[in-house]
């Protein structure tokens, strides 16, 4: 394995030039063209975060104006959501690895897959055209009658944005839904389908069920917003509080989107670095689909003091407790899948392994949310700040990073430096939880969320939370670097340097453009590590 | 205060042990889970770690029992977690039958408070130690949320609708008063201060800045307006009489029935079509644009004060009908 010659056709070499790319079909060139776009929104999202940052290490509002602060927070925000964490996991990876891991040769529609990244990519221009032309202030959530009425900033502009870049969504969900029903090779049973598969497939249901209810809300707020149609003005007779019930409709089954297919990841990576099958595989499967489900029964658990009746705020608390306890019980399969493993420590595990830590701390302090006596006072607090910055960064984001380490020889070929991997996974670890972490006590101490200055007391903890987010950045810009220095001088990676099951690696990396030379046959379950020798190339 | 790292608000009311001792119950509940996986994630890997990667774990596909156990058990404790703060909730949001009512708005950036003696504040909330407060507030501009921390309240401030939340101050202080909402450009200066007095010391200070009181003041829109022109105390004009209506329930002509409480007040006067009376007629024009918030808030604090029980309401009767009221 020390040969640094790629095999000599392969997706990413069959041709070349720009049009090869932009005119491609191919859905493992199309999530490498979503990794591009997702990594520069990230980055900017980065840059608005690092601003956010810097003003809170004092308590006054010293290093940018309020305005200026509150077009960085919402910003960041936007780009993140829409633009990193709904397309990263399912849009990058799944993309890349569905049809290979279950013996296809493509998505089931390769134009329409194509004209997603379209889609998204002019959603996105008109989200970056609104941040050009001076940004957008309302917060990510677009509250009304702030963002219809009296924000001076370019609402309308995101709002296309994301109106837009949903649909790539809903395409890429349906696209993947069909590719999993009709396009398994023979052999692969629902139940052998590897884990991942299985999130995708929940994922892709909240994506076509919940993503026309966002497109529906944006309409309906451009339209109050440009035309002065009373929906949610209260002085035209509309109502303020709906618009929360509809965002909260798709943006909260939205929260799964972006943590369910990390979730598919964990599983195969743990399993391929453990040596062993999944412990409970049919309870993970199907706690995934029971996560797809609740996840839509929950919305109004962000509304508990926005003048909802006790008795509904009652049965919405009731329902994200229920939600909880899948993914408890994937955070117990996770670990007894370890148990009486052959764990290899490799960079992809070090990832899992800050998956669940930061997991564990976002899910459960999902619970002190859920509590109605306990949310009233957290509401609005940067309490909130930190357990969906754990449940998105820490979760979604350790999630992709496991995924993207896994299968990033696979997509190129090369392999990156262990040592240099785990360091990342290390330093980002332990600045997201020094970023965080604090961000929970001045949350119960009563700091509020989108403040621009702050009382003095809570300065401390700002501060920490700052040096935090520097060594992440630390962090984020190592993974840059090594994975950018494995493309020049990355040992040539084989078709399966983890030793790992799964029709994916039997092919050689990077894969042919057809993926597999003859259509693979499947005879076994997912993850049979322990019955047979595992060949390797 | 920078001198150490502050970890817990003050307690500063009735409700802030309730929620106290339930955040300790949850923070051990969840401490405990999370330290238990994480133990066992760290001894598993240290234990069964391969430094080869050449071999194979043990052939073991799952446990029926272990995911029972591991469904059920958090199902029963997180519905202990959710019946104990469902307590805690409805008791915030179930305000004692006496308490001293007090009235606000929210604005781009500012918090006014209305004492029903007539004392009006920015940005400052005197309250007496001890006693039941209820603050009734609305927003007159975009949503705003009133948070006061020390005594773990909060409540959205939403246009066109009356929110309330309820707290007895218990320890003499000044404590922070947030808004939580975000609320545009000056959203971070939004605050003020919560200043809980003795209550002779509160006395003292509601008799030192004048002003008519609440129930004065909307006795006299309740005229300027015309409002007593219709709605004559015995019933026989052509609104119906408001004497000792608060809080009972009214027959609506579409059959519903609705409780007489301040957002059904409010709504009477704004959109007063929305909801009749079973037996009046749609006659009574709306007072959109020529009432401000404080003045319906006046307005709901003299309907209030009219005596519950049969006797004559003096006040009401003893005024002649103002010239030209509206129909």
């Amino acid at each position: 394995m020390t040969t640094t010659v790629l095999p000599r056709v392969n997706y990413l070499n069959v041709r070349h030039g720009v049009a090869s790319w932009l005119l491609t079909k191919d859905h493992k060139r199309i999530g490498i063209m979503y990794l591009v776009v997702v990594t520069i929104a990230f980055f900017l999202g980065g840059i608005f975060a690092t601003g956010v940052r810097i003003e809170l290490t004092t308590p006054q509002g010293d290093f940018v104006s309020a305005d200026t602060y509150n077009r960085l927070f919402t910003m960041h925000g936007v780009a993140m959501v829409f633009f990193v964490l709904i397309p990263s996991v399912p849009a990058i990876l799944g993309n890349f690895a569905l049809p290979l891991m279950i013996g296809a040769k493509d998505v089931a529609f390769p134009k329409i897959n194509l004209l997603s990244w379209y889609i998204f990519v002019i959603g996105f221009f008109f989200t970056l055209a609104a941040m050009v032309l001076g940004g957008v202030d309302t917060g990510w959530t677009f509250y009304t009658p702030y963002s219809t009425v009296y924000s001076n900033s370019n609402v309308l502009m995101t709002g296309i944005g994301v109106f837009i870049a949903g649909f790539s969504s809903i395409l890429t969900g349906l696209n993947f839904m069909v590719t999993i029903h009709r396009m398994r090779a023979p052999g692969m049973t629902w139940f052998r389908l590897p884990l991942f598969v299985w999130a995708l497939y929940a994922t892709s249901l909240v994506q076509i069920l919940g993503t026309p209810v966002i497109a529906i809300t944006v309409g309906m707020l451009a339209l109050e917003r440009a035309l002065g149609f009373g929906i949610f003005d209260p002085r035209l007779g509309g109502d303020p509080v709906l618009f929360q019930h509809l965002f909260w409709f798709y943006s909260h089954p939205a929260v799964y989107i972006m943590i369910l297919p990390p979730m598919g990841v964990i599983s195969e990576v743990i399993a391929c670095f453990s040596r062993k099958n999944v412990f409970g595989y049919s309870f993970v499967a199907f706690s995934s689909l029971a996560i797809a489900v609740f996840g839509f029964l929950v919305w109004a658990h962000h509304l508990f003091v926005a003048g909802i009746s006790p008795y509904s705020a009652m049965v919405f608390s009731f329902l994200s407790f229920a939600v909880a306890i899948p993914s408890a019980v994937k955070t117990f399969n996770w670990t007894a899948t370890l148990y009486q493993g052959a764990i290899w420590w490799r960079a992809p595990l070090m990832w899992v392994f800050g998956f669940i830590g930061l997991f564990l701390i976002g899910g459960l302090t999902g619970l002190f949310l859920a509590s109605l006596g306990l949310d009233v006072h957290l509401h609005d607090t940067y309490f909130v700040v930190a357990h969906f910055h754990y449940i998105m960064v820490g979760g979604a984001i350790m999630g992709f990073f496991a995924g993207l380490h896994y299968w990033w020889p696979k997509m190129t070929g090369r392999m990156f430096s262990n040592a240099a991997a785990t360091l990342a996974a290390l330093l980002v670890f332990v600045g997201f939880n020094l970023t965080f972490f604090p961000q929970f006590i001045l949350g119960y101490l009563g700091m509020p969320r989108r403040y621009h200055a702050y009382s003095e007391e809570f300065q401390v903890l700002n501060v920490l939370s700052s040096a935090g987010a520097s060594i992440l950045a630390v962090g984020y810009t190592l993974i840059a670097c090594y994975l950018v220095y494995s493309l020049f001088k990355g040992e040539a990676a084989g078709a399966n340097p983890w030793r790992a099951t799964g029709l994916e690696w039997k092919t050689q990396s990077p894969p042919i453009p057809d993926n597999f030379p003859e259509t693979p046959i499947v005879n076994e379950a997912a993850y049979k590590y322990s019955e047979r020798e595992i060949e390797v190339a | 205060m920078l001198e150490g790292i502050p970890l817990f608000p003050e307690q500063a009311s009735s409700l802030a042990p309730e929620v106290d001792d339930l955040y300790f119950f949850v923070t051990a509940v969840t401490a405990f889970v999370a330290l238990l996986v994480v133990f066992f994630v760290i001894v598993f890997a240290v234990k069964y770690r391969d430094r080869t990667g050449e071999k194979v774990g043990a052939p073991i596909t799952g446990s029926i029992w272990l995911e029972l156990g591991w469904t059920i058990v958090p199902f029963f404790v997180s519905m202990a977690i959710f019946a104990w703060a469902t307590i805690v909730f409805f008791h915030m949001v179930r305000a004692p039958d006496q308490t001293l009512e007090i009235y606000s708005t929210g604005k781009r950036w500012m918090w006014r408070f209305q004492h029903i003696d007539g004392q009006s504040e920015i940005n400052e909330l005197h309250v007496p130690l001890g006693r039941p407060v209820k603050v009734t507030f609305t927003s007159e501009d975009v949503l705003h949320s009133l948070f006061i921390p020390a005594f773990r309240v909060k409540a959205d401030a939403i246009p066109g609708r009356y929110s309330s939340l309820w707290f007895t101050p218990t320890k003499v202080g000044e404590y922070h008063l947030f808004c939580a909402e975000y609320c545009g450009t000056r959203h971070s200066g939004m605050i003020g201060r919560v200043v809980v007095m003795e209550p002779n010391e509160y006395q003292a200070w509601l008799s030192g800045g004048g002003g008519m009181s609440m129930t004065a003041r909307g006795e006299q829109l309740f005229q300027q307006l015309g409002c007593v022109s219709c709605h004559l105390p015995d019933g026989s004009g052509r609104g119906p009489s408001l004497v000792g209506k608060y809080g009972q329930q009214e027959q609506l002509a579409s059959g519903d029935a609705v409780t007489v409480d301040d957002t059904y007040i409010r709504e009477s006067i704004l959109t007063p079509q929305m909801k009749l009376v079973a037996g009046y007629g749609p006659v009574m024009p709306t007072f959109q644009g020529q009432v401000n918030e404080q003045g319906l808030m006046s307005l709901i604090e003299y309907i209030k004060s009219l005596p519950a029980t049969g006797t004559v309401a003096t006040q009401a009767s003893a005024a002649p009908p103002a010239p030209g009221a509206a129909r």
